[in-house]
């Protein structure tokens, strides 16, 4: 099949240009030179850039507000996001349906700017009005990365409850559960992959936050995207690979033990079932 | 959960995202709409009130249309909107002819290799987009790999300039934007039945035109939504064209960027970001049914 090797020829070819970059980070943070993309044989592979950045207390203290923004705004976004979710996969038509599905859609595409102004703009009105905020920091860039982080929630939970039909909250309600315990035993359980997933969805998202941050950080409040984007604007700079190099080791490991999280998960429930089976025969 | 409807819990569960999203999505817009229509002052902040009151009583309605006739005077603004729409139309196409062949490999594959391929494309997209971006200019920039590479291959004599050029600018986009092109269209193309194109190559179809006329028709949602997913965001691009891109044309959401933070003109801020809705609100649209449609077809 001509159109099988065409396809197959173009997947290579685009993995390879979708690792290569991160690959050339990677070797480069162990290069001793300054000039990050000239090997200097003599000096390298070195640690020195690691240790560099573990000693550089802007870098850290920044990574300590990117980390402490990021859990809060994942947390908030997915208690909302998957209220949201569940309100349209579960809820049926009702007013207002078609404008909190677009409220929910539009910031998944919504450019960075634009958010990042009109959330700006929405602090400074409330702060002339009510003085609240007062001032802009932490607390507004939580508040702004929970607004465009729940939509990701609310679509994973969306479609994950999309798959399960409706039957078996039925069948709880006939039995006579009350809506609050079918949710607990029933609903969430369903969505707890999707809600672990959007949580960690939701907090990407935030940690690597760069524009809105921009917009609605305080001058006190500087997170490690916008340490990074200044620093990166003037040139390469070789910290930034071993840090880069850090991220892409902690994530892969997280991929690594989540994937085997949900295998072994996957396994009990198999195993649980063909025992239920047998037990009912 | 219909019964759940006659609940007083299913209001307050329906309530308190929506007042979120209400109060921190759609008002922020009517503010930024109603300041792109302020007067500019030296003051905090730095816009006039468009409505003045006295007693409680409303005296005057200001409403400043200069901020707009500005934008459209000033060639500057004019050509950075369209050299915004050229470089999401242009880093869209290369997304789709690039993520097509990928998403259609990986959706006729077996079902361990899938989950496998998937979790590469996905990965990057968990890794830092800004450091991605970021480690384009270590390949491009005239003493950087590639030109290193090629000059030790004898291929060229003198380093190619491949930063601050639009070339930088489109494979930093179809670099970052490429997950989001292919992951719909697998979505799309992994649902199609086989069987079709059976029945093509049995009444005598070549692969190509079978190809052709059965599986690229079918999969057009997952291509429009596939291109929504990159076109809209690439349209208000700032990080990369600010790391790769060219100083001498700047793209629209720098503009806005700049406005806002070096000239401190917020109304002439608010100005350009309503424009840029203006340009993207059809294809917003466009993509909410799209969305829609994926969301709420039930297996």
């Amino acid at each position: 099949m001509n159109r099988g090797y065409f396809s197959r020829t173009g997947l290579v070819i685009g993995l390879a240009f979708l690792y290569l970059p991160i690959l050339s980070m990677v070797v480069f943070s162990f290069n001793n030179s300054r000039l990050v993309t000239v090997w200097d044989v003599a000096h390298s592979p070195t640690l020195k850039w690691y240790v560099a950045l573990l000693s550089n207390q802007p870098i850290l203290r920044a990574a300590w507000l990117s980390i402490r923004v990021a859990a809060s705004a994942a947390t908030g976004a997915v208690v909302l996001g998957t209220l949201v979710g569940i309100v349209l996969a579960r809820f049926g038509p009702f007013r207002g349906r078609t404008l909190l599905s677009a409220m929910t859609t539009a910031p998944l595409v919504m450019p960075e700017v634009i958010t990042g102004l009109s959330l700006l703009l929405l602090f400074v009105a409330l702060e002339q009005l009510i003085g609240w905020p007062r001032g802009r920091g932490m607390l507004t860039i939580i508040l702004a990365h929970i607004t465009f982080t729940m939509s990701y929630v609310a679509v994973v939970v969306q479609s994950r409850l999309a798959g399960f039909d409706e039957s078996l909250e039925e069948a709880a309600m006939d039995l006579g559960a009350r809506p609050v315990t079918v949710f607990f035993r029933i609903t969430l359980p369903l969505i707890v992959p999707a809600i672990v997933s959007g949580w960690l969805l939701a907090f990407t998202i935030s940690w690597d936050d760069v524009v809105v941050s921009q917009f609605v950080a305080g001058p006190a409040s500087t997170t490690l995207p916008m340490v990074i984007f200044s620093k990166v604007r003037l040139g390469v700079s070789p910290d930034v690979n071993a840090l880069a190099t850090l991220m892409v080791l902690i994530v892969a490991l997280g991929i690594v033990i989540s994937s085997l999280w949900m295998h072994a998960m996957s396994k009990r429930r198999e195993r649980e079932s063909q025992l239920a089976i047998a037990a009912n025969q | 959960m219909q019964a759940l409807g006659k609940h007083a819990g299913r209001r307050f569960v329906v309530a308190v995202p929506y007042l979120w999203l209400i109060m921190l999505f759609l008002i922020p817009f009517i503010i930024v709409f109603k300041i792109s229509f302020s007067e500019t002052r030296m003051a905090m902040p730095p816009y006039a009130p468009l409505i003045e009151w006295r007693d409680g009583a409303i005296v005057g309605i200001k409403l400043y249309f200069s901020n707009y006739s500005f934008l459209f005077t000033d060639r500057l603004y004019a050509s950075a909107y369209l050299y915004s729409i050229k470089v999401a139309a242009v880093s869209t196409l290369w997304c789709l002819l690039i993520g097509y062949p990928m998403a259609y490999a990986i959706a006729r594959s077996t079902a361990a290799w899938k989950n496998l391929l998937l979790m590469l494309i996905i990965l990057p997209f968990w890794t830092s987009f800004l450091l991605r971006v970021y480690a384009w200019i270590g390949l491009l920039k005239s003493n950087g790999v590639i030109n290193n590479v090629l000059l030790w291959l004898g291929v060229i004599h003198e380093p190619l300039t491949l930063m601050q050029t639009d070339f930088a600018v489109y494979v930093g986009i179809v670099y970052s934007y490429l997950p989001f092109m292919i992951l719909p269209l697998y979505a799309n193309l992994e649902k199609h039945d086989t069987t079709l194109l059976e029945a093509a190559a049995d009444l005598g179809a070549r692969p190509w035109r079978a190809f052709l006329r059965v599986t690229l028709p079918l999969s057009m949602p997952g291509i429009l939504a596939g291109c929504l997913l990159v076109f809209i965001p690439a349209v208000g691009e700032y990080v990369i064209p600010s790391l790769l891109g060219r100083t001498d044309q700047l793209m629209i959401g720098r503009v806005l960027s700049d406005e806002f933070f070096a000239n401190r003109d917020w109304p002439v801020a608010s100005a350009v970001a309503i424009l840029i809705l203006g340009l993207l609100v059809v294809p917003i649209m466009l993509f909410q049914r799209v969305q829609k449609g994926e969301l709420e077809a039930r297996p």
